[in-house]
């Protein structure tokens, strides 16, 4: 972006829709640190919150959509505006499905802590969790400081929350075919787990639509993809 | 965080007393019934924008405003329209005066074959607006600065304003308009003799002014009213067909008639 618009109310406007993003995007980041706060504590009172909270996510997506589509409808936009402007509704609609998966998560805090008898816990899930918290952080820089290279490295990360949702998923298996009494809390985790590494996709498809919006093409090469749970069995009978 | 911090930067609608309103305008040339019925309210300290195929009477409508017609022999206008709240067709109106009010800027833009200073000063002499020339120079100088003209024109303001550029020429126009303190401007396809660039200037000027005066534009480009205005009427032969926010109309209009025209599904 080089100079001003000469209209700078639609200076204003692109501003505003972008920093929405932004702030959208932010409190999304805080629902996923305060649901796995709250699985780690047990709190089901912060867990409860997380979950009215996500009402106000689907409301900031519909208002950044209703935004974007104004904009194209009052300024006829081309070239790099209009690349940015709809994007916005697409990353606003990923936004949106990242804070689904933060709701989630905090549902099942009730259905994993209960039974205080038999804790399946796992410190992958913390590090899944971490792992996305810094990309969705790391992308909404990327987006709004215009930084290519800094979404092309979250892009390249998915790779790693791939890696972490494998672990996962054998460590799950092994548990449940020790015990059953695992089962139900192994499960949820599984379910958790699969919401995250989706989000992690989400995150990723968000980096290649701020590479969109600044390159004007998509990005070549193929997503490292490293999710094989699609294939993978456990032989009980030759563990 | 909350929702209502969330939008609350947006604009919010304000009720507003309306600057102008007109009840029930019919026009006639002569036997044609070029105006019917038309209601209409316009905001102050905004753009409203009328738009409609040619030949709907949107600028025959716009010179109502400002009794232009009055100059037409065969032009009879009924109805009420209300300036503050008074009836700008009673007979104890200075017309003179009404147009220094309402101001009005055409299509091709006309600066009299005067030099750049004499053309802004013309009105306020007229109407007597200044007491010495110190004031006048003020005068001239303050409606050229609000019409984003003064950088341009400061070294060379005895030259004559029709050496100017077409876009500058135009600002000169809204510039001697604003010289005599109007409340509202009107515009008859301000921008159609002006370059993209030039028209962007121009409509960034509209923005700025919106802040002081009431504006209301013509416009043939749909483009133009959507990105200038707040508020758009839709004129089809001589009616409002649809009047409301510019957002609305240009997103989700209520009138089949209204959707035909703005998506080019006119004819």
């Amino acid at each position: 972006m080089t100079h001003n618009h000469i209209s700078s109310s639609f200076d204003d406007e692109l501003s505003r829709l972008r920093s929405k993003i932004v702030k959208m995007g932010s409190f999304v980041e805080e629902q996923y640190k305060q649901a796995s706060i709250a699985m780690k504590t047990n709190d089901e009172e912060l867990a409860d919150q997380v979950r009215r909270q996500d009402a106000l996510v689907d409301q900031m997506d519909v208002e950044i959509e209703k935004m974007a589509i104004e904009l194209v409808a009052l300024r006829s936009p081309v070239a790099d505006d209009l690349r940015d402007i709809v994007s916005t509704i697409k990353i606003s609609a990923g936004l949106e499905r990242i804070g689904d998966y933060a709701k989630n998560l905090a549902k099942r805090v009730h259905a994993i802590n209960h039974n205080k008898t038999i804790s399946v816990s796992s410190s992958l899930i913390d590090q899944m969790v971490k792992h996305i918290r810094s990309m969705i952080s790391d992308v909404l820089d990327a987006y709004i400081n215009r930084d290519v290279e800094l979404a092309i490295d979250v892009w390249r990360r998915d790779q790693e929350v791939d890696n972490l949702y494998n672990s996962l998923f054998r460590e799950m298996l092994t548990y449940m075919m020790e015990n059953p009494r695992y089962i139900t809390q192994a499960t949820h985790l599984l379910f958790i787990a699969k919401n995250t590494e989706r989000a992690g996709d989400h995150a990723t498809n968000i980096a290649e639509l701020v590479y969109y919006i600044n390159e004007g093409e998509l990005l070549d090469a193929k997503r490292p993809k490293d999710d094989s749970s699609n294939y993978l069995e456990i032989d009980i009978d030759n563990k | 965080m909350n929702v209502v911090d969330f939008i609350k930067d947006d604009q919010m609608a304000k009720a507003e007393t309306a600057k102008i309103q007109a009840r029930d305008v019919n026009v006639y040339y002569g036997d044609t019934h070029a105006i019917r019925g038309v209601d209409l309210d316009i905001s102050p300290n905004a753009v409203t924008a009328l738009i409609g195929p040619s030949g709907c009477g949107k600028s025959t409508f716009l010179r109502s405003i400002n009794r232009m017609n009055d100059t037409i022999a065969s032009c009879r206008v009924t109805g009420s329209i209300k300036l503050d709240g008074q009836d700008i067709y009673d007979r104890k109106i200075d017309v003179v005066q009404l147009r220094a009010r309402v101001g009005m800027v055409f299509q091709k833009p006309n600066p009299f074959p005067k030099s750049i200073y004499d053309n802004v000063a013309y009105g306020p002499r007229i109407h007597g607006l200044a007491r010495n020339s110190a004031e006048l120079d003020e005068i001239v100088f303050n409606s050229l600065q609000k019409s984003g003209l003064w950088d341009e024109v400061k070294d060379r303001l005895e030259t004559p304003g029709t050496a100017l550029s077409g876009g500058q020429q135009q600002r000169l126009c809204i510039a001697r308009t604003i010289a005599v303190n109007p409340e509202v401007i009107l515009m008859d396809e301000p921008c159609s003799a002006l370059d993209p660039i030039a028209t962007a200037i121009v409509e960034e000027l509209i923005d700025e002014l919106k802040d002081r005066y009431a504006i209301v534009i013509v416009t043939h480009s749909m483009q133009q009213a959507a990105r200038v205005s707040q508020r758009t009427a839709f004129f089809h032969l001589g009616q409002i067909l649809e009047y409301g926010e510019t957002s609305q109309i240009f997103t989700n209009p209520k009138v089949a008639k209204t959707k035909d025209y703005i998506t080019g599904r006119y004819g």
